[in-house]
């Protein structure tokens, strides 16, 4: 997901290779290539593009949760706050159980008959097993790795969230003001304003996944749930995506799921390192990039394992 | 464009694309295989030909014989009885009795079939229950559907539904378009199951997650995104279904009397009168005139024959129209 001046890929080593035994700490070039040390490299060369957050308030507060699918337990007494303000990222190595946790906070993971959850999970201090599942959903809303509008024009794309279930009462001209509106905050409306009632599906990837967000926030949430979201895009959609979801750290809470290390590090304020199910490291973005407290941590974010 | 062309072995130069003619580009040849594979093609090749032949005759061998024996007074003229060709008239009352058959039998079908896909891929619980109602879908569609009018026989002559066809002191007829189009829905049934299940199984699960991921529910989910999305494999399931209705023979000879004509019931309120009595399709109308049958005049079987075909093909050009529109709508990238 490289932008324009975007540094070189990380990249995995070989099993044969040493592990980099350079230190690592503030300044130091971790780029994972096993000792040939490029000029630049590593994360100290990645932009971060965020400022420090203004201001944080804590939305939900994830405790104790662990999450079995019968026996195998794929999430292990993970506890970790989301606050607006912020973007979390959550990182780790395929199966880690990052997209469980992501799923159980607005309850998808209760669609899988066998997943069971022990622990508890609080948004704004209510448990949300005491909330009802749609109206939580509607709270805490959720973009998926693959871009997925439902086959119908962009406005009714953002008219089907807003309009009551199955129904189709609301009028159209009543609707457009909200749709407008959420089509602006995933900055979207520019680019589509004309071309409303076109196919959802003949837009973009990039285009198809800001509609997703631009979904996602039109019931508006105080929660943002991001699987992957730009998995599926090329970089310059990447970069566009990624500039958004800062943008929007201020009116919601993010919590992002990302394979992409240079991504999260570009975005997140605070990143959460899961591996094999258990919470390794919370971490401010810097300090877990660049002084990992863990030694699993600083393994994975120089791309020893993964 | 540039021309895909195949990267050259090194140390070879590129060969230049032949002049005159624009290059299409590297494409296997079959000139390499094993004589085996070449037999192999050429006989996938004989067999694909064969049966567009096939195909291909019958449609151009009905067209012609239609054209030459398809008077346009025996869509509007009944069967009557008489000693010529002339004399014995049309077969309006077959093709209204086809389009009835049709239009009951995929009424019932329809809002059934899809009831129970819909049940099936999005709810299917119990599993127990669901695998029950899967065998029985199965079972349906491998019973012949002269099997099926017997068993029709047996229901529809009973006392209790002696209002859905002729009776008589006590004595239900059981024959009446009720009778044949309640047994035909079962025919289209397992079609409409199938293709609607297939249709909503292709839908990718992160498309329902994400209507309930905003909250809706399953209902709502089933209702705005999932069936409007299966839509085209909703059409091509009823047309298949429809197809069949308007093919069969043997429920239309049993269960619908294989009249000549309708034979409505006496006093009853149309077109409740029409619909409890006995009448006849073009499937039967087309036996009926075939020299095996008692009318035998073949000329009228292949103009009745000619029509039916003209309604198959017309439901299939409709199934179409629907899945080119859905996929101008466009589709998920994988």
């Amino acid at each position: 997901m490289e932008s324009l001046s975007a540094p070189p890929p990380i990249r995995r080593l070989d099993p044969q290779d040493p592990p980099p035994a350079r230190e690592v700490g503030p300044g130091a070039t971790t780029n994972g290539n096993g000792g040939a040390a490029p000029a630049r490299g590593g994360f100290t060369a990645a932009k971060r593009r965020v400022a420090a957050p203004r201001f944080s308030i804590r939305r939900m507060e994830v405790d104790e949760v662990s999450i079995h699918y019968g026996a195998k337990a794929a999430v292990k007494g993970v506890s970790l706050p989301i606050r607006q303000g912020e973007v979390l990222a959550l990182i780790g190595p395929s199966g880690c159980g990052k997209t469980t946790l992501l799923r159980s906070l607005n309850r998808l993971t209760e669609l899988t008959a066998a997943a069971r959850l022990s622990g508890s999970i609080r948004l704004d201090d209510v448990d949300i097993r005491l909330i009802e599942p749609t109206l939580l959903r509607r709270r805490v809303t959720m973009v998926f790795q693959q871009p997925n509008p439902f086959p119908m024009s962009v406005f009714d794309n953002i008219a089907y969230v807003l309009r009551e279930q199955g129904s189709r009462r609301t009028k159209k001209k009543a609707l457009a003001p909200r749709v407008h509106s959420a089509l602006q905050r995933a900055g979207l409306f520019e680019e589509v304003k004309d071309n409303l009632s076109h196919p959802a599906l003949k837009l973009s990837g990039g285009q198809q996944q800001r509609l997703c967000i631009a979904r996602a926030l039109a019931a508006e949430p105080e929660v943002l749930l991001l699987d992957e979201p730009c998995s599926a895009l090329d970089p310059q959609s990447t970069a566009v995506i990624e500039d958004l979801i800062v943008k929007l750290r201020d009116d919601v809470a993010v919590v992002i799921v990302t394979h992409n290390l240079q991504q999260a590090y570009r975005i997140a304020d605070h990143v959460a390192f899961m591996y094999l199910g258990d919470l390794v490291e919370y971490n401010s973005a810097t300090r877990l990039f660049n002084a990992p407290a863990e030694e699993r941590t600083r393994e994975y974010v120089s791309g020893a394992f993964g | 464009m540039e021309p895909s062309v195949a990267t050259p072995p090194p140390g070879r130069p590129p060969a230049a694309p032949p002049r005159g003619k624009a290059p299409t580009g590297a494409v296997e040849g079959s000139a390499t295989w094993s004589v085996l594979d070449r037999l192999g093609l050429a006989f996938c090749w004989a067999l694909g030909l064969l049966f567009c032949a096939i195909a291909v005759a019958i449609v151009v061998y009905l067209f012609l014989q239609g054209v030459k024996f398809l008077k346009l007074d025996q869509l509007t003229t009944p069967a009557a009885t008489g000693f010529s060709e002339t004399q014995t008239g049309g077969f309006s009352d077959a093709l209204v009795g086809t389009l009835i058959v049709a239009t009951m039998g995929i009424a019932l079908a329809l809002p059934t079939g899809i009831a129970i896909a819909v049940w099936l891929v999005e709810y299917g619980r119990p599993a127990a229950l669901a695998r029950v109602t899967e065998l029985t879908i199965e079972a349906i569609a491998g019973i012949p559907s002269i099997v099926l009018a017997l068993f029709g026989t047996v229901i529809f002559s009973s006392t209790a539904l002696g209002f859905l066809s002729r009776s008589n002191e006590g004595v239900v007829f059981g024959r009446s378009f009720f009778a044949a189009a309640a047994m035909l829905s079962l025919v289209a049934l397992p079609l409409v199951v199938a293709s609607t299940r297939q249709g909503l199984e292709s839908i990718p699960r992160h498309v329902r997650e994400a209507s309930y991921a905003v909250g809706k529910t399953k209902a709502a989910t089933v209702r705005r995104i999932l069936l409007p999305t299966a839509r085209p494999q909703v059409a091509t399931g009823m047309i298949l279904g429809l197809g069949r209705i308007i093919g069969d023979t043997a429920i239309i000879l049993v269960l619908l009397g294989a009249t000549q004509n309708f034979a409505p019931v006496e006093g009853a309120v149309f077109p409740f009168d029409y619909l409890r009595g006995a009448g006849t399709t073009l499937t039967n109308f087309v036996y009926e005139a075939s020299p095996t049958g008692n009318l035998n005049q073949p000329q009228k079987a292949y103009a009745a024959a000619f029509v039916l075909l003209l309604m198959v093909l017309g439901l299939n050009a409709a199934a179409d129209l629907v899945h080119r529109r859905a996929r101008k709508a466009g589709t998920w990238s994988h």
